[in-house]
């Protein structure tokens, strides 16, 4: 037999590329970092907070004469904005309802998605691959879901379910299709990804406009969610928390089995961690790329699901607000392992319930917060940093030498 | 300049890699260090180099206690190292490579890349490099590009050079050349420390040898001692350099490669139109050059190649056009050249690498769940028996020490049943003592009843394993001879004679030798091995 014989499997990069190598680097560091990162945010948050504090400056003119006052109003401003942040989040037995003073549920609420869609970012970089599609992926599964939600009438608890399938498709396609692409052109997922979030603002922004328009309205929003297609609420009406939540845990226990346990999982850390061994173990490289995003972006569009039928109940072309980059912060931040962009998320849940409450009870700005957020990327993003103001030794081993 | 060490002591964690180790290198010196996988070597030299911070001890240049935050200090201090795995940059050029880190800038930080040109043009000159400053270095072979490094070493002025098992990838002549720009290296002042597991070479340039064996330095050793002395004394017991192989007893011819074509992307041939075929029981050593299409060659088993024409016949089933998958479910045991690159995911747990190519089969998972307990079970098994030097099966691959992790990847290829059993350069980087194991281990696979193809660059070892012999050789078959072939005779295949004509050639009354027997041709120290 002489005819030629090809194979579909592309041959992966010889040589990580700098990039992939940089950002292995960050997500590969210890929780230390993470934790090390986000003190050093806040604490050069708190200098902003200080700075900008009229009564400091206001002492400040008199520093030489009177430090005490300039470090005494330091000192009031910070713990007055950082406590009214940490009372938002958690407890704040100063609010006037006692359902405000509960803003831990808001923190878990806030947390939901930023759960789905970090769990997103982790899985797919664990196999080497960078969603930043997110953004996209929930958009569309908050449309695929919309559309089973309020388009459909079927019975309760089914209904729900088909919700949150449609959803997971939605999320899924999107993904996937960075995937595919990647798995047989090579197509750069980062560069593909982008791309689709943008075709999927006008796509959800199209059908907003035509199909999914709510009768009667003049503006690109879609119709409520029948009520057999949302989330139960755990708490009763008093609180935004639903099951969304559940099942965002539920998620976190299944991807955290995905990666540690299952053959799966195996398959996926390989092929992030050395492509060429992979293929060599046997293992199908683009497969694999294809599948993870299939199950990246199906987390993402839950992600979606939780914002529709959780706490927005209509679709609108700004449904997934900041989350989808967010969660990759978060999934930075986690150092992507499930559980820890579990907490990374909470973490983040927490300055959005906290935020408002900072901005309302100390006059902090609430920008303040999306300064802290970008510190931490900066300093997560730059582990050498952390390590010599904090002088950790990095502990690898270097060249490899045999 | 003097170096010497005093007391170094590296832990990591429970492990202590390096225990107390005095050394003293002197000026224009080459100082070898002979030890096992795992005694401890490169963790010293990445000590010395800044690398790791030693727990314990001081370094001592000229007399004067030194410390180095990290190699910009050791160089800065005037030591150079070569790692085994070069830390160039493939898309820049010679001249780039070597202003790396170091770079001249003239005015508004334009590069200075003359200077540096300059210098290595002088370098070079001065010890017959050979090595043009602006050709692009992935494009060089790797002797040259290991030339490179040891350029950049010089032109940061060092005095000191580490060269960290720098002929494991290199060709015999290759070999020799180095050993040549040692020699000049050594001769205009320069110290080396020298780590090489291939005893012949320590022997030909060390002026010194310090012995380390877990860590511990257990003596030094003359140049001029026998070879199975050096490595007893390395390894702590009588270690047989000669292989007592039976005769193999071929049975069946199960595998069956017919006239076989490899080709890149861009139609170029690396294998062109090869035949040839294994019996059970027998092992045939292919030897050459590399780059000559070996490696093309056990791809193409693997089913690695995109254009392959012909056929690999395996127990009567067609491997070609296959999945790689497949192939190792068809029992294929495969060892790949590079384990780094191909045979080990660095991050993984040695537990995990062990079970990387065998993790979809029962016991080692069911139902898409991996067994933990199982998996563990069979780490701890192979580690022993192995004998893989490390804390716990369950430390990253890229822990180990360069012979252990190709340990590793053998003891999983080895470890289940195979229809044929097919590695590249199996020992490389692997000490005396496990070389000894490794290679019992190979042919008792053979004796088993299993085809074996070994690739090797090593001659001894080609000789050594081979029932028969195949040479490659620009990606033709030169012809396959008897495993007790002359070196005379395969070193003419290697250099691209067909078999008959490299025969005909030893025979003919000129070149006075039959070249029949094991001659050993003159310069060839390999003696004590044969
Ligand atoms: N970063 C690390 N973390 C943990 N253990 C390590 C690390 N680096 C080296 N070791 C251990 O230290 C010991 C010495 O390793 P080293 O690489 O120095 O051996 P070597 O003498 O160079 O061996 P070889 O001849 O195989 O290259 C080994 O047991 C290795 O597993
Ligand atoms: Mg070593």
């Amino acid at each position: 037999m002489s005819e030629t014989q090809t194979v579909k499997e592309p041959t992966p990069p010889a040589k990580e590329s700098q990039g992939s190598q940089v950002f292995r680097e960050i997500m590969s560091g210890s929780a230390m970092i993470s934790v090390l990162a986000v003190f050093v945010a806040l604490v050069i948050g708190g200098i902003l907070i200080a700075v900008t504090d009229p009564r400091v400056s206001a002492s400040s003119g008199y520093f030489f004469a009177d430090p005490g006052a300039t470090l005494s109003a330091v000192w009031s401003a910070v713990s007055e904005a950082y406590g009214a942040l940490w009372r938002g989040a958690t407890y704040d037995p100063t609010a006037r309802t006692w359902q405000g003073q509960l803003g831990i549920f808001e923190t878990l609420t806030f947390a939901t998605p930023l759960i789905l869609s970090g769990l997103a970012v982790t899985l797919a970089f664990r196999a080497g691959l960078f969603n930043i599609g997110a953004q996209g992926q929930i958009l569309l599964g908050a449309t695929f879901a919309g559309i089973i939600g309020f388009q459909m009438q079927l019975p309760p608890v089914i209904h729900l379910l088909a919700v949150i399938l449609a959803g997971a498709i939605g999320g899924a396609i999107w993904g996937g299709i960075a995937g595919f692409l990647k798995a047989r052109t090579g197509a750069h997922e980062v560069i593909v990804t982008i791309m689709l979030n943008y075709i999927a603002v006008s796509l959800v922004l199209y059908l907003l406009k035509n199909q999914l328009k709510a009768p009667g309205s003049t503006n690109p929003i879609s119709a409520q969610m029948h009520d057999t297609a949302l989330f139960p609420l755990l708490l009763g009406p008093n609180f935004r928390l639903n099951a969304g939540f559940i099942l965002a845990i539920l998620a976190v226990i299944v991807v955290a089995w995905l990666l540690n346990r299952s053959t799966l999982g195996f398959e996926y850390r390989a092929i992030g961690a050395n492509p060429k061994a992979a293929r060599t173990a046997g293992m199908l490289v683009s497969r694999g790329y294809t599948t993870v995003m299939l199950i990246s972006g199906a987390l993402a569009g839950l992600a979606g699901v939780a914002q529709i039928a959780g706490t927005e109940k209509t679709l609108d072309s700004d449904i997934a607000g900041s989350i989808g980059f967010d969660a990759i912060t978060v999934a930075l931040l986690g150092r992507s392992k499930p559980w820890g962009t579990f907490f990374a998320a909470l973490l983040f849940g927490a300055f959005k319930a906290g935020g408002t409450s900072m901005a309302v009870n100390a006059d902090v700005s609430i920008d303040i917060v999306a300064v802290v957020q970008s510190l931490i990327v900066l300093f997560i993003a730059a582990p050498p940093l952390i390590r010599s103001i904090f002088r950790i030794k990095a502990v690898r081993r270097e060249g490899a030498s045999a | 300049m003097k170096l010497e060490l005093r007391g170094i002591t590296k832990s990591f964690g429970a492990l202590v890699a390096n225990d107390h180790i005095d050394l003293v290198v002197e000026s224009g010196e080459i100082h070898s260090l002979l030890g096992e996988n795992g005694a401890g070597k490169s963790t010293l030299m990445n000590v010395l180099y800044g690398l790791y911070e030693p727990t314990a001890g001081e370094i001592l240049i000229d007399d004067k206690p030194v410390m180095f935050a990290g190699p910009a200090d050791a160089m800065a201090a005037g030591i150079g190292m070569v790692h085994q795995h070069f830390m160039l940059v493939p898309v820049f050029t010679v001249a780039e490579n070597v202003a790396l880190g170091g770079e001249t800038t003239g005015f508004g930080g334009i590069l200075n890349l003359d200077d540096t040109r300059r210098k290595i043009r002088e370098i070079s000159a001065r010890f017959g490099f050979d090595v043009d400053p602006d050709a692009l270095v992935d494009e060089l072979p790797v002797g040259v590009q290991q030339r490179v490094e040891i350029i950049k070493a010089l032109v940061r002025n060092a005095k000191i050079l580490i060269l960290d098992e720098p002929t494991a990838v290199l060709t015999p002549q290759e070999t020799d050349e180095l050993m040549d720009i040692m020699g000049q290296l050594k001769s205009n002042g320069t110290s080396i420390v020298f780590i090489s597991h291939k005893l012949r070479e320590v022997k030909a340039v060390s002026d010194t040898i310090t012995v380390i064996r877990r860590g511990k330095v257990v003596g030094s050793a003359d140049p001029g001692a026998a070879t199975t002395e050096l490595a007893s004394m390395m390894v702590g017991r009588a270690v047989s350099l000669t292989l007592d192989k039976a005769d193999a007893e071929p049975g069946e011819v199960t595998f069956k490669v017919s006239n076989l074509t490899v080709m890149n992307d861009a139609g170029q041939r690396l294998l062109n139109d090869i035949s040839f075929s294994v019996a059970d029981g027998e092992i045939l050593a292919i030897a050459g050059v590399q780059g000559n299409g070996q490696t093309e060659l056990t791809e193409a088993v693997l089913g690695l190649h995109k254009h392959i024409q012909g056929s690999i016949m395996l127990d009567g089933r067609e491997l070609v056009g296959r999945s790689v998958r497949q192939v190792l479910d068809a029992g294929v045991g495969f060892v790949p050249e590079d384990r780094q690159d191909d045979g080990l995911v660095g991050e993984f747990s040695i537990a995990e690498n062990l079970v990387l190519d065998l993790y979809t089969q029962e016991p080692y998972s069911r139902w898409g769940s991996m067994n933990r307990a199982v998996i563990a079970k069979n780490a701890k098994e192979k580690v022993a028996e192995f004998d893989v030097r490390t804390q716990s099966s369950q430390d990253a691959a890229d822990t180990l020490s360069g012979g252990n992790q190709q340990k590793v990847v053998l003891a999983r290829e080895l470890s289940r049943p195979l229809k044929l059993f097919i590695a590249s350069q199996p020992t490389r980087g692997v000490d005396v003592g496990s070389i000894e194991f490794l290679h019992k281990r190979i042919v008792a696979e053979r004796d088993g009843g299993t085809p074996v193809i070994i690739v090797s660059t090593e001659l001894d070892e080609v000789l050594e394993l081979g029932d028969r012999i195949a040479v490659l050789y620009a990606g033709r078959l030169m012809g396959i001879v008897p495993g007790k072939s002359s070196r005379e005779l395969l070193g003419l295949m290697m250099a691209g004679l067909p078999a008959d004509e490299a025969q005909a050639q030893l025979d003919a009354p000129a070149a006075g030798s039959s070249g029949a027997g094991d001659v050993a041709p003159a310069g060839d120290t390999e003696g004590e091995r044969s």
